[in-house]
């Protein structure tokens, strides 16, 4: 067996100034390449989970790795570049600068990383493949981001998250924002681009309909302690 | 740069809020500028006037007031120097030149100075400059007149026009000289002093016009007429006059010969050093300009507190951004550098805008000030010290943005990737 590309061991996590953990021991592994589905109603700390992983606040007890690299042992920038470098992340909605056009929205990441620059090679054109790809017509490249439709826009997070082919890509709730038909068809065409650049994807959402066509299914209330004593609490 | 372009594309997209902004910059800009610059000027300008001119004597009363009614045409004499006296003090060995004045008359506005050939041959402007005659000639008969360019120019007179010229200064209902016409037999060339503003006739004729008009009115039967007048024409020498300038064979003689003149037994007179009445003059001026300074520098703080306001109320619309900037990978210091960024761009322009504004300002308040105070206005790059107070409120521009930088920094620590409600 291979080493897990995301490893996350009894992980702990309160925010500053509150009282009872968000997360409590939660331990989670995804494999390179993986397509795994987390299952998880709002207020379950997915949101947590997510900045936690992308290194934007750093665990009270237990560790994450990507890729071999414990979080925990990197200063703050450094885990704002290891996240500039490894990995891509899709929000629910308003994922763009809408100031930006589409192309520029796109290539952001390409800004902040010269790894993830380097890997794309030609920023640019790799930009316009992945629109291409994302099924965006070309008069829509140089668009400025808010005259795109809904789907429209979450098809250009998922290109803008995947380029330069992160090792792991986040998404929160991607297709909330979506109907049935583009929710599918947005599944497809980023579950083809995943494969392509060899990505894994950690998908967060509590739309059980869409959990079989992941490979792995993940419940995050039994995997965060504190979801479990809320329950409880609650019961 | 990237975070340039970022910063460039937000601003755009502001497009609206942003040109406020600039444009506030740009007045409390326009209005510091302006300050220094027409203080600059106007001092320059006043200076051009008495450059050449090493004493002005007249009777006893404020030095600045001496200087302002003998050389700007401001407000009057309070009494006239006599011909004697004014014969014995240019005898001395050491002055080299003089030119005797005499005012009281006006035409439609403009002084009437009485003079001698001395003023066309001996008056200097700005350093060493002579006058020059831009057409016709310098004064012959009796009757002539010379005028000032800026004279001819607004009022379309040319060589050869008669006029007539008016008892007292001022505009309105004045009685005539209209009886003694003159003719206009040159116009001299602009010079960008009250020269410009004045009209030129001999001592000879101001005493003639005057003949009859001991009372201060016209006396029917008692003037002079145009013939009679030019057959006594060497009878006319004045009694009085009402002050006169002195050039001096060396700068060196300049205080003794002062002091002398106002400690002079026969008549009571008072000789003034040009530069130092006007030095006196700019510390009487002074306290308004620093009031205006303190306006000027108020106004540019309120412009960077708009800024400010401006940059504070976009941080709840840019939390979002925040965020993706964020997750694309950005560092906080990053995020807030957008703001400093988008500072130093708002005030940049806002000093450019400002500048243009000022020497707008500048050229069409530049032929008010010449009419007024016949004190030619320059377009000048400002100086070296003025270029440091720009730069400095630049500076202050971005110093201000780092209290919303700040705040960003914070807030994209405490948010992560997502907006937390």
């Amino acid at each position: 067996m291979t080493d897990p590309l995301l490893l996350i061991d009894e992980l702990t996590y309160a925010w500053p100034g509150e009282q009872d953990p968000v997360i409590r021991e939660l331990s989670l592994s995804i494999a390179a390449g993986e397509k795994v589905f987390l299952a998880g109603a709002s207020g379950s700390g997915k949101s947590t989970l997510l900045a936690l992983i992308g290194g934007l606040v750093l665990p009270d007890q237990g560790t994450i790795d990507i890729s071999g690299q414990s979080l925990n042992t990197l200063s703050r920038s450094a885990r704002d570049r290891f996240r500039a470098d490894h990995l891509g992340v899709i929000f629910q909605q308003f994922n763009l600068l809408p100031w930006l056009d589409v192309v520029g929205n796109v290539t952001l990441g390409c800004h902040f990383s010269a790894l993830r620059r380097k890997r794309t090679g030609a920023v640019r054109s790799a930009a316009e493949a992945l629109l291409k790809a994302m099924d965006l017509e070309q008069r829509l490249w140089h668009k400025r981001a808010d005259q795109l439709s809904v789907g429209q826009q979450q098809r250009v997070a998922a290109a803008r998250a995947l380029i330069g082919q992160p090792d792991l890509v986040l998404a929160d709730e991607p297709t909330s924002a979506l109907d049935r038909d583009r929710r599918d068809a947005f599944l497809s065409l980023l579950f083809r681009e995943i494969d392509r650049a060899g990505s894994a994807l950690l998908f967060v959402s509590h739309d059980h309909e869409l959990a079989a066509r992941f490979d792995r299914t993940l419940e995050l209330s039994e995997l965060n302690g504190a979801a479990c004593h809320a329950i409880e609490a609650g019961a | 740069m990237t975070l340039l372009s970022l910063a460039r594309g937000s601003l755009a997209n502001r497009r609206f809020a942003v040109a406020l902004t600039v444009l506030t910059i740009a007045i409390s800009i326009a209005l510091l500028v302006l300050v220094e610059q027409m203080r600059s000027e106007v001092r320059e300008g006043f200076y051009r006037s008495v450059s050449g001119t090493d004493l002005i004597v007249g009777a006893p009363t404020a030095p600045v007031q001496l200087l302002l009614y003998s050389v700007f045409g401001l407000g009057n004499a309070t009494n006239n120097v006599s011909w004697q006296t004014y014969s014995e003090v240019i005898a001395v060995p050491s002055v080299a030149w003089s030119i005797p004045i005499s005012l009281g008359d006006s035409h439609r506005g403009y002084r009437v100075i009485g003079t001698s050939a001395a003023f066309f041959e001996h008056y200097r402007y700005a350093g060493q400059q002579a006058l020059a005659l831009g057409e016709g000639a310098a004064l012959n008969d009796l009757y002539d007149v010379v005028i000032g360019a800026q004279v001819a120019r607004q009022l379309d007179y040319a060589v050869g026009d008669q006029i007539v010229i008016a008892h007292g200064t001022g505009n309105v209902s004045l009685q005539a000289h209209d009886d003694q016409p003159f003719t206009i037999s040159g116009v001299l060339a602009p010079t960008g002093t009250p020269v410009d503003q004045s009209l030129y006739i001999s001592l000879e004729a101001h005493t003639a016009v005057h003949i009859g008009w001991e009372r201060g009115v016209q006396m029917r039967g008692r003037t002079l007429d145009p013939e009679r007048a030019r057959a006594m024409a060497e009878q006319l020498q004045p009694d009085s006059i009402t002050a006169f300038f002195l050039g001096l064979t060396s700068r060196a003689a300049v205080f003794g010969l002062q002091s002398r003149i106002n400690q002079y037994d026969g008549e009571p007179l008072l000789a003034i050093l040009p530069g130092i009445a006007l030095q006196e003059l700019w510390r009487i001026t002074g306290f308004a300009e620093q009031i205006l300074r303190v306006v000027a520098g108020m106004v540019v703080l309120a412009g960077l507190l708009g800024m400010l306001t401006a940059l504070i109320s976009t941080l709840n619309e840019r939390r979002r951004e925040m965020a993706i900037l964020r997750a694309a990978g950005a560092r906080p210091w990053q995020i807030a550098s957008l703001l400093v960024l988008e500072a130093a761009v708002v005030t940049a322009m806002g000093i450019g805008l400002g500048l243009l504004l000022a020497y707008a300002l500048q050229v069409a308040l530049a032929p008010w000030l010449l009419a007024r105070f016949g004190i030619a206005v320059g377009l000048t790059w400002p100086a070296l010290w003025q270029w440091l107070v720009l730069g400095g409120i630049w500076l202050a521009g971005i110093l201000v943005a780092l209290i919303p930088a700040l705040m960003v920094y914070r807030r994209t620590l405490a948010d992560g990737m997502q907006v937390r409600q």
